[in-house]
């Protein structure tokens, strides 16, 4: 199973923690998946602490203007916002399930639940993609006059609104295309039943958007 | 690559003369090379800003305008800032020492993450580029605060180094997140946490900071850089932003960032008091626990940059509160150090003076931090030249000397030679001197009213600034010298000694300079401070034999 | 010295494997609680509506994070890093609105 290419020889495994490969080459870092896995978690911590830092420009104007904000929120449409929320959760179950079924062995299966988990990440943009020209439609945009116009809370609320989920989306994209790359390694082998921590790496990040779309929902929706 | 050729004594092929050519330094991924690119890079730049220090001190001189109009002296000090803080400070000693040393204290051959190690010299490098760019295409005087709204309304082209700050965070972000796993995951066979030494410890704090706090201000310049070309109104007051919410996030990051400049300086002084006073470091546990409670309490205090900012009067005494705190940790490794120098046996070595250096200028800066944490006495001080003193008292005399202490401890290290004493003595009086009187004079000053980042002053403040300015000329003389003898040593010093201190800890039990694999099997790991190891003994005695016969 | 010289060593010898209808049964709870806050923002609760929101959304993400990330099978060491990371988020928010709280 081990056809990997560009890793060193002497390094096996999974199974392998660090310093068993002393006889081979001391110290020297190779694959060691638990290490991954932290480096990984770490980089989400910057995510989170990303997204955290908007949550709470967000959470200092709702305190400040609840009630422009409970208003412009209902400009929004719950059901489309649901939807897409549904979305991001099946896409996340499938990238759990393709896990899963690559820790069997089941490549095929691990293949189709990635190729599932990129169909709906097309999904969920392309939904956004309406609800935001529904926006535009209604001249909302940032710095739109319609905007510029409006009540000092809802401009802030807009103005959130855009850079927040368009920061996910940003994230959405970014995610399928990891997926992809990930797609593509599982078919030439590079990861596979021994070597798998990539694509729990990448399926964490994609986790991670899921996690940030759980809190934007109800924060934007559902306060009306 | 890896050398199983040279005994480690006598290093004929070591990091440095492993390859050849500039491609193999720029693609190498063995962590000492990166710590020397690190070096070369963030000393440069420390000469530079300390070249627009010493500008606006010649500016200062005297009253009136010499050669730099206010606005002329608003981009020096914004640029000095920059660099000093983004390029210098923040990486200066996790880049280079934290890169060199870590990971052969740990007993490991490389950080956890080789490749993304070099990706974070990149992000350096490009964000140290695009600041540079800034420059060229006019500067900008904001200074390195980057405050709305006037960052969001200015004609300069704020984007560039608001970018650079971002890229260079995302180099401080992955450094921190390398460091963090190679800590976790590369330790030695036998070496739990309790057998670290306090360098690592400290750097491992820092490396929660940098990953925890950076990615507050990344997001927030990014917002202000949308607000500027997209006609958001996030921090825009006439657009129902808060402005004081911009200072918030920039606190949140950038008031935990000067605990990243000054831990890992704590952390160099911990491994020097106890080297040179040849006595096993008193409170280890103490010492290691404060770093992570410098690290966690440094995350509560942000706001008192912003007693007069317009906060709530609640919001501040609760920040004045919580200031307080912070001292304590940092206080319980002053007394530690100090106690383990009682009754040490103390050798007056140039990075022993340095670390004297660093307590005493530390104290300093750290004793009228407390008086700012107060919320009246800000009041009076906020903005000051007072501010000014401050600050430059924690973060160059804190953080800037044990970088040069640093640099004197482990040059030999690095380099394989050793500097010349006399010059390092002369550097160093120099260099304590012209800071003293460099910076003391401006608490007087700011004491008395005269506000900072003004480039002109009343006839009254005359003596304050011509003495601070003369004190620039003794302290920059002193740094020059003290680089020059370091870059002198690098192809004229003696032949260094495997272990030059007496150093415990397992740096000093590879080759001086180490090999690119610095360990061929599992080092024997025993007590990070425990000066009467037999191994070591023996190794050095073999070790300074053999060094001689090559001096 | 310290047993355990490498505290992420340990654990994690086999690749823990959770079964398919654990993903699933954890999709469908996933799927209700979203029903469950939607519900609820119909209700109408006034201010109190923005606490259930984000009590349903918390409860969303510790089952994602415990079981989609595996945390809950992960080495101890992965618990604490999500934990300080957490703790420092909720303190930036706390902090924040020691000032915003009181304006």
């Amino acid at each position: 199973m081990s056809d990997a290419t560009a890793t060193p020889a002497e390094l096996h495994g999974h199974e392998d923690h660090g310093h068993e490969d002393h006889e081979a080459h001391y110290g020297v870092p190779g694959y060691d998946p638990t290490a991954s896995k932290m480096g990984m978690w770490l980089f989400l911590f910057t995510e989170l602490l990303l997204f955290g830092t908007l949550f709470i420009v967000f959470a200092a104007y709702f305190y400040k203007f609840p009630t422009y904000f409970m208003e412009a929120s209902s400009s929004l449409n719950i059901p489309v916002g649901g939807f897409n929320t549904v979305v991001l959760l099946t896409s996340s179950l499938t990238m759990a399930l393709a896990i899963a079924a690559l820790q069997r062995g089941n490549v095929k299966l691990s293949v189709k639940m990635l190729n599932a988990t990129i169909g709906f990440a097309v999904l969920f943009c392309i939904v956004k993609a309406f609800e935001w020209g529904g926006k535009f439609e209604h001249g909302i945009w940032p710095g739109s006059d319609h905007v510029s116009a409006m009540e000092f809370g809802q401009q802030v609320f807009y103005s959130l609104y855009f850079v927040m989920t368009g920061f996910h989306a940003l994230h959405v994209i970014i995610g399928a295309g990891l997926i992809l790359w990930v797609k593509k390694r599982t078919l030439n082998g590079t990861i596979s039943q021994e070597r798998l921590v990539l694509m729990e790496n990448i399926g964490l990040y994609w986790h991670l958007v899921d996690l940030v779309w759980i809190f934007l929902f109800p924060l934007y929706y559902l306060i009306s | 690559m890896s050398s199983d050729t040279a005994m480690p004594d006598l290093p004929e092929t070591n990091y440095i003369n492993a390859e050849k050519g500039l491609k193999s330094w720029l693609t190498t991924i063995d962590h000492k090379r990166i710590a020397l690119m690190y070096l070369i890079a963030i000393g440069g730049f420390f000469v530079v800003a300390m070249g627009l220090g010493f500008m606006m001190r010649l500016e200062l001189l005297n009253p009136g305008e010499q050669f730099l109009d206010g606005a002329a002296y608003n981009r020096v000090l914004t640029l000095h800032g920059v660099i000093m803080i983004f390029l210098f400070i923040i990486p200066s000693i996790p880049a280079v020492f934290g890169n060199f040393c870590l990971p052969i204290m740990l007993g490991a051959n490389d950080v956890s993450f080789p490749r993304l190690n070099l990706a974070s010299w990149y992000f350096y490098i490009a964000g140290a580029i695009v600041a540079l760019f800034s420059v060229a295409a006019g500067g900008v005087d904001t200074g390195w605060t980057f405050y709305v709204p006037y960052s969001a309304n200015t004609d300069a082209n704020v984007m560039l180094p608001m970018f650079a700050a971002f890229l260079l965070g995302w180099s401080s972000i992955l450094t921190g997140l390398n460091f963090i796993v190679t800590t976790h995951r590369l330790r030695a066979p036998g070496m739990g946490w309790r057998q670290m030494p306090l360098f690592v410890w400290g750097i491992y704090a820092t490396s929660w900071i940098a990953v925890l706090a950076t990615p507050v201000i990344g997001i927030t310049l990014v917002l202000v850089l949308i607000e500027r070309y997209m006609g958001i109104g996030i921090f825009n007051a006439t657009m129902g932003g808060d402005p004081i919410l911009f200072q918030h996030l920039f606190w949140i990051y950038s008031h935990p960032a000067v605990y990243v400049m000054v831990l890992p300086a704590m952390a160099v002084v911990s491994e020097i008091v106890p080297v040179f006073s040849q006595k096993r470091i008193f409170g280890y546990r103490f010492i290691a626990m404060s770093s992570i409670a410098i690290a966690a309490i440094g995350s509560l205090v942000w706001a008192h940059h912003m007693f007069t900012s317009g906060m709530a009067d609640e919001g501040r005494i609760i920040f004045s509160f919580l200031t307080f705190f912070v001292s304590v940790p940092s206080a319980v490794k002053v007394f530690n150090w100090l106690a383990t120098m009682y009754k040490g046996s103390i050798k007056v070595d140039p990075p022993m003076l340095f670390a004297f250096a660093f307590i005493f200028l530390f104290s300093i800066g750290g004793f009228t931090g407390l008086l700012q944490g107060a919320l009246s006495v800000d009041i009076h001080l906020h903005d000051t030249a007072f501010i000014v003193a401050h600050f430059h008292y924690t973060m160059f005399g804190g953080t800037g000397v044990m970088f040069f202490g640093a640099m004197y401890y482990w040059w030999p290290k690095m380099f394989g030679r050793m500097y010349n004493r006399t010059m390092a003595y002369v550097g160093f009086a120099m260099f304590f001197v012209g800071f003293n009187t460099l910076y003391f004079p401006l608490f007087i000053a700011g004491l008395k009213g005269m506000p900072r980042r003004y480039a002109d002053y009343l006839p009254e403040y005359h003596s304050y600034h011509a003495l601070s300015t003369v004190g620039s000329w003794i302290m920059v003389t002193g740094i020059l010298i003290l680089f020059a003898n370091l870059i002198w040593a690098i192809k004229r010093g003696k032949r260094a000694e495997r272990n030059p201190w007496g150093g415990a800890t397992l740096e000093w039990a590879v080759a001086s300079p180490p090999a690119t694999h610095q360990f061929d099997g599992p080092p024997e790991v025993g007590e990070p401070y425990d000066y009467k190891i037999p191994h070591l003994g023996d190794d050095e005695s073999a070790g300074s034999g053999a060094d001689e016969g090559k001096a | 010295m310290d047993a355990a010289a490498h505290d992420t060593h340990d654990a994690h010898d086999e690749p823990h494997l959770t079964p398919y209808s654990v993903y699933v049964g954890i999709w469908l709870a996933l799927i209700a609680l979203t029903g469950v806050t939607v519900l609820a923002s119909v209700v109408d609760m006034k201010h109190q509506a923005i606490f259930v929101a984000l009590f349903v959304a918390t409860a969303k993400s510790t089952l994602v994070v415990l079981y989609f990330m595996h945390i809950a099978f992960e080495n101890r060491v992965f618990w604490w890093f999500l934990l300080s990371a957490i703790a420092t988020f909720v303190i930036f928010v706390l902090l924040t609105f020691a000032d915003y709280a009181y304006r």
